[in-house]
């Protein structure tokens, strides 16, 4: 992967297959130049012999092939830029991932297009399950419930139509353009 | 600004369209978004597509994603489906490659052929 955001956007694929109703993305930028990204669902959680293969690249829920790489490239990603990886999961409950990167390392990715990676979940998964972004950095904090917009919008009306499609990605630049645009430290 | 607000404006003016929208006339773009594809760039493909459809207000499209299909060598991968004609698969797609294969494909019905599949040299 070229950037952290499309490790998000790989990774957030695990939780809608786990069966998530609400996925929550936290993005926070210290002023240590340490970037944590922590992704937390209520998906079916895995059992602890699971948890503890999975970071392996030979492990994978799918039954077409044996090799599920989505995990693993991102612990690799974290641990080369000086940071850390880390899963917690209860079956029932749900999972929590947490990548920590130094920013100050040559090694760490860039951030990437992280609008882009939301507005694409939205609109790939344009009924079900939720998102709640919160993001912090230097600059200050942004968020974007879509519970928020479906109330606002009505259950029955998709993310992927045009209008609200078009709605969301300028709503989702200005929330976090502010905060996630330009030199952040 | 935008506000909440406004989708109440958008839900107004889209259930007609969704109540008018019947399934046979859908055409179906299905973009691979597993590991490999969003690694090779489909994210950007698929962010290409949602324009293009908003920028023609074409109101039977739908964008959908897909795993991995086991030619990871060949993303990024989609498929267009048009009613009553066999699906296309077309690979290596890049997001300059999208506003023709809208107009000529989705709206004209005439796949690109040079970007398809059958068109692979190895």
């Amino acid at each position: 992967m070229r950037d952290l955001s499309l490790h998000l956007l790989d990774l957030v694929q695990n939780s809608i297959t786990a069966g998530a109703d609400l996925i929550t993305i936290r993005i926070t930028l210290d002023g240590q130049k340490m970037l944590t990204m922590e992704l937390i669902d209520d998906g079916r959680g895995m059992s602890p012999e699971l948890l503890k293969r999975v970071t392996s690249p030979f492990a994978t829920t799918r039954t077409t092939r044996k090799v599920g790489l989505g995990i693993p490239l991102m612990k690799e990603n974290a641990e080369k830029a000086g940071g850390s990886f880390h899963l917690e999961s209860q079956e029932g409950v749900g999972t929590r991932l947490t990548a920590v990167m130094d920013t100050g390392n040559i090694d760490c990715l860039p951030l990437g297009d992280l609008e882009g990676t939301l507005l694409s979940l939205m609109l790939t998964n344009p009924m079900h399950p939720d998102f709640l972004f919160t993001g912090e950095t230097p600059k200050g904090s942004c968020s974007f419930d879509t519970r928020e917009v479906r109330a606002a919008l009505g259950n029955d009306i998709p993310f992927n139509e045009p209008s609200v499609a078009m709605w969301l990605k300028e709503a989702l630049h200005e929330e976090m353009n502010p905060i996630f645009g330009g030199v952040l430290l | 600004m935008k506000s909440l607000a406004d989708l109440q404006a958008i839900r107004a003016r889209t259930l007609e369209n969704i109540n008018m929208r019947k399934d046979e006339d859908a055409c179906r773009v299905i973009i691979g978004m597993a590991t490999c594809g969003i690694a090779a760039g489909a994210r950007p493909v698929m962010l290409a597509f949602m324009d293009e459809i908003a920028k023609r207000n074409l109101k039977h499209v739908t964008v959908s994603q897909t795993g991995c299909i086991g030619m990871c060598r060949y993303e990024p991968m989609l498929d267009v489906v048009l009613p009553g004609q066999e699906k296309v698969t077309y690979i290596h797609v890049k997001p300059e490659m999208v506003p023709r294969i809208v107009s000529e494909h989705i709206v004209n019905g005439h796949p690109v052929e040079e970007y398809t599949i059958g068109a692979a040299k190895d």
